[in-house]
């Protein structure tokens, strides 16, 4: 049976469930074929999911220089 | 074997703690410094404010330590202190601004349309080890309405679950997702054109975009 096609702007809408998984096989189905024949879509989503890779790769937002001193300090002093 | 172990010894932690032994505090805490940290500057944004929040939210997460009790899990009951103490800082600090905020909804209804449709050059994550690419990341981040980054703080940085966010932030799981959502698109908006339009330095200056 072919594949229902779907819109570009439903394929927005899916993105961020489609990077979680959280979206029915048939609408899995649907969003790869489109990926297959649309570069926009194709390049929101391998955007989107770069982001989300940098975002929760450990990197971002350190704790600054000597934190864990000024932190320990703070519970040593505790009564 | 490794997660219940690690489980059982973050327990033994919490009953040393509560029999008098402070340094098992620190102990417990370490692992999660960075957590608290940015959870704090996703609400306050300045950095000597989010070491102030997490110093408070440390010290209020050991007063209340024997309160803790084990159904949710030590990360996220000290991630929830954390938030509610950042945004006791900035209500305090922003009192005027920050309540008329709090009673706008802002509006996350409608279709997001992206804004750049050029071939996505990947950043690759090596790249966040360079001081200029790290700050761009976290200026995009810090760019985006409190109500976007904060979800986005706590899911994609985190890692907390779709659940634990909607806990921590007292928002519906359904808003969670709406959020996210947005704030992804968003985020990958402001970073298409890239820092001069080249992420490597390994290829001469090329435009992301192509006008």
């Amino acid at each position: 049976m072919a594949t229902i096609e779907i819109s570009c702007v439903e394929v927005w809408r899916e993105i961020s469930n489609y990077l979680e998984d959280e979206i029915s096989p048939e609408m899995r189905e649907r969003m790869g074929a489109h990926f297959k024949t649309c570069a926009h879509c194709s390049a929101v989503l391998d955007g989107t999911r770069n982001v989300v890779g940098l975002v929760g790769d450990g990197k971002l937002y350190q704790t600054p220089e000597g934190f864990n001193k000024r932190l320990y300090k703070k519970i040593q002093k505790l009564p | 074997m490794t997660q219940p172990g690690l489980r059982v010894s973050e327990a033994e932690l919490i009953r040393s703690v509560c029999a008098g032994e402070r340094e098992a505090f620190y102990e417990l805490v370490r692992p999660y410094e960075r957590m608290i940290y940015a959870t704090a500057i996703s609400v306050v944004k300045s950095p000597d404010d989010a070491e102030e929040v997490a110093q408070e939210a440390v010290l209020k997460a050991f007063s209340n330590l024997s309160g803790f009790r084990a159904e949710s899990k030590f990360s996220t009951w000290i991630v929830q202190i954390t938030y509610n103490e950042a945004r006791m800082k900035l209500r305090k600090a922003r009192r005027h601004l920050y309540e008329s905020l709090d009673g706008q909804q802002e509006c996350v209804d409608g279709d997001y349309w992206p804004r750049d449709f050029a071939d996505w050059r990947p950043i690759p994550s090596e790249l966040l080890e360079e001081d200029d690419v790290r700050q761009a990341v976290e200026n995009a981040i810090n760019s985006l309405s409190p109500m976007f980054r904060e979800v986005l703080t706590l899911r994609d940085m985190q890692n907390l679950t779709i659940k634990e966010t909607s806990t921590v932030l007292g928002i519906s799981e359904a808003a969670v997702k709406t959020r996210l959502h947005r704030a992804r698109l968003l985020l990958r908006d402001s970073l298409a054109p890239g820092i001069d339009g080249c992420w490597s330095k390994a290829q001469p200056y090329r435009k992301v975009r192509s006008w």
